[in-house]
Parts: C-alpha cells; structure tokens; sequence
C-alpha cells in the first residue's frame, strides 16, 4: 500500500522559508496570496494489507523520525 | 587525573578531527568512536562534534539520533557522564531528546560562517566553570539549522533552573537582537539539561583554539572540562 505523509510545522513556530516565498511572490504580483508556510510530504510504499495496521505503523514511525513533535505536526494519508 | 574522553563520529561528521586535536592539546586522552560501537564504559567525556551527519537529511540530527551508539550516549549520560554536543551534535541532542527544543533553520536562511560572541550566562556548569567572570567568548559559529526554538513554558523552564550557559552577545557583553545571528529565541547559543552533565551549543569552541587563528577562547570550554 501507498500512503502519503504530510509534515508541517507546527502554528505558531515561525517558518523563514514559506515568509522568504510569500514575499517573492508578493514582488511577481501575487497580491492575493496572503501567506506561504512549506512542509515536506514523504511517499512511503508500504507491506501491509491491512489499512488500519499499516496506518499505526506508519504513526508510530513518524512520532519516532518522520516528524519532530517538537515542532512539527503530521497527517497520513492514503494514496488512492 | 586524566580525562578520558571520546569522540564520537557518524557517517557526516566533519569537526571530529578538530575536537580531537582541540582534547588533546588540553591534555586528554582522546579516542574516536564509531556511531556503530556499542560501549562508552571507559570514558569521563563524550562529544558529539559538528558536521553533517548524514547529510542532515529529514531533520539535521533526525538520523544520527537512531544510530547504536546513542543508545549508549542516552546511558551514560543517565549516569551522569558528561556530554558536549557541538552544532550537529547540539542538534543530534535535541532530536534525541536529551535537551528539550529543537533548531530550525536560521531566520535569514544563510548558512552563517563567522565569529560571534557569546555571553556566558551559567559559569556553575562543569563546561563553564574556568572561564573569567563576564568574560564574553569570540568563537566562530557555522551552521544553516541553529535557529533554537522551544515553547514558552519550556524557556520559563530554562531560565528558571539555569540551564542557558550561553546567549549570542555583543563585543562588551549585552545581548542585542543585532548579535543574534540566526533568530534563536532569546539569543539562545548553548543549553544544559536539568542534572548539569550534557551541555550543548552552536558556536565551536574547537575552532578557538589558537590566536594564530583568530581566538584561543574556546581553550576555556575544554579546561573547565579538564578540572573538576
């Protein structure tokens, strides 16, 4: 199975990387776009038939290295 | 008595010869470690030094933090072994959760090569106790991740018991948001944990070693460590 992990920073944790983008946007005229935070998205191929097992093995390995609680917050998904 | 100290090196790590020569010079015997080795028994002092562990890739310190020597880091630390952690090896202490925080990338997301100054805030910690009263340490920092954040409570924490030893400063000692180099949360450049044994910081003392080479403040770090 597929599943797809997204990683973001926590609210509240300043991201300089998504403020660097929002403002070079900003110049090239995108003056609707009101702010830019950049996570990291992680593909992972998994051997397990049982969506639900793989799920917890999947939460379990991004509380240990995929994410940092500290500062990060993440959502598994599967890819359809 | 001589201090027998280990560095430990991961796939990456690039300060460990420097910190080699810097323990050496300070009249220590020193050994290196492999990340795959499993036993830390004989030593008084563990370093973790800087570099790029693993291609800082994931999270700077995200991988080395799993590799088998830390388990025994974690141990022998519990046992109130000493531990310095340089850059990466700061990073590598968070990531394993032996200091609270994390580093994020620096605020004005450049890599940032030069020298700071930094004030020492706890001279009571067995890395700092040598150093001159209010004497501010010139000591080169290099890193793109030293940006350290933690949450409220957790700053309340480490002001409260001590555990910032070093603010980024300026030349006479003031700590300015000008002398803050990467956008540490309250100038923040090295922290200790609650039992005073692991301590870890950006700048590299080991890089301060000679006036030949811009500064010998780092010296101070490595002699507090060599006595008591």
């Amino acid at each position: 199975m597929k599943f797809l992990i997204k990683v973001r920073l926590k609210n509240g944790i300043l991201d300089p990387q998504g403020k660097t983008v929002h403002q070079a946007l900003q110049h090239l005229g995108y003056k609707q776009i009101q702010d830019v935070r950049i996570g990291k998205l992680i593909e992972v191929e998994i051997d397990e038939s049982d969506p639900q097992k793989a799920r917890q093995i999947l939460q379990e390995a991004s509380q240990k290295l995929l994410a940092n609680p500290v500062i990060e917050d993440f959502e598994i998904q599967p890819e359809e | 008595m001589e201090v027998k100290s280990a560095v430990i090196v991961f796939p990456g790590s690039n300060c460990d010869a420097d910190v080699y020569e810097a323990l050496r010079l300070m009249g220590a015997r020193v050994e290196y470690v492999w990340h795959k080795e499993r036993q830390l028994d004989d030593y008084d002092l563990v370093v973790l030094p800087g570099g790029f562990s693993y291609g800082d890739y994931l999270r700077a310190g995200a991988i080395a933090r799993f590799s088998p020597i830390m388990q025994e880091v974690v141990r022998f630390s519990r046992k109130g072994g000493r531990v310095l952690g340089i850059c990466n090896g700061f990073q590598i202490l968070t990531e394993a959760g032996l200091l609270p925080g994390a580093l994020l990338r620096n605020q004005n997301l450049r890599f940032v090569c030069k020298f700071v100054y930094v004030r020492v805030e706890n001279p009571h910690t067995p890395f700092t106790h040598r150093i001159p009263v209010k004497k501010p340490l010139r000591i080169p920092i290099a890193h793109g991740e030293g940006n350290y954040v933690i949450d409220l409570a957790g700053l309340k924490q480490l002001e409260s018991n001590g555990q910032i030893v070093f603010r980024y400063a300026t030349a006479d000692n003031q700590i300015t948001p000008e002398a803050n180099p990467n956008g540490s949360v309250a100038n923040i450049a090295g922290i200790i944990n609650p039992e005073g044994n692991v301590l870890g910081m950006m700048p590299h003392p080991e890089r301060a070693m000679e006036a030949l080479l811009g500064s010998e403040d780092g010296r101070w770090v490595f002699e507090s460590l060599m006595s008591g």
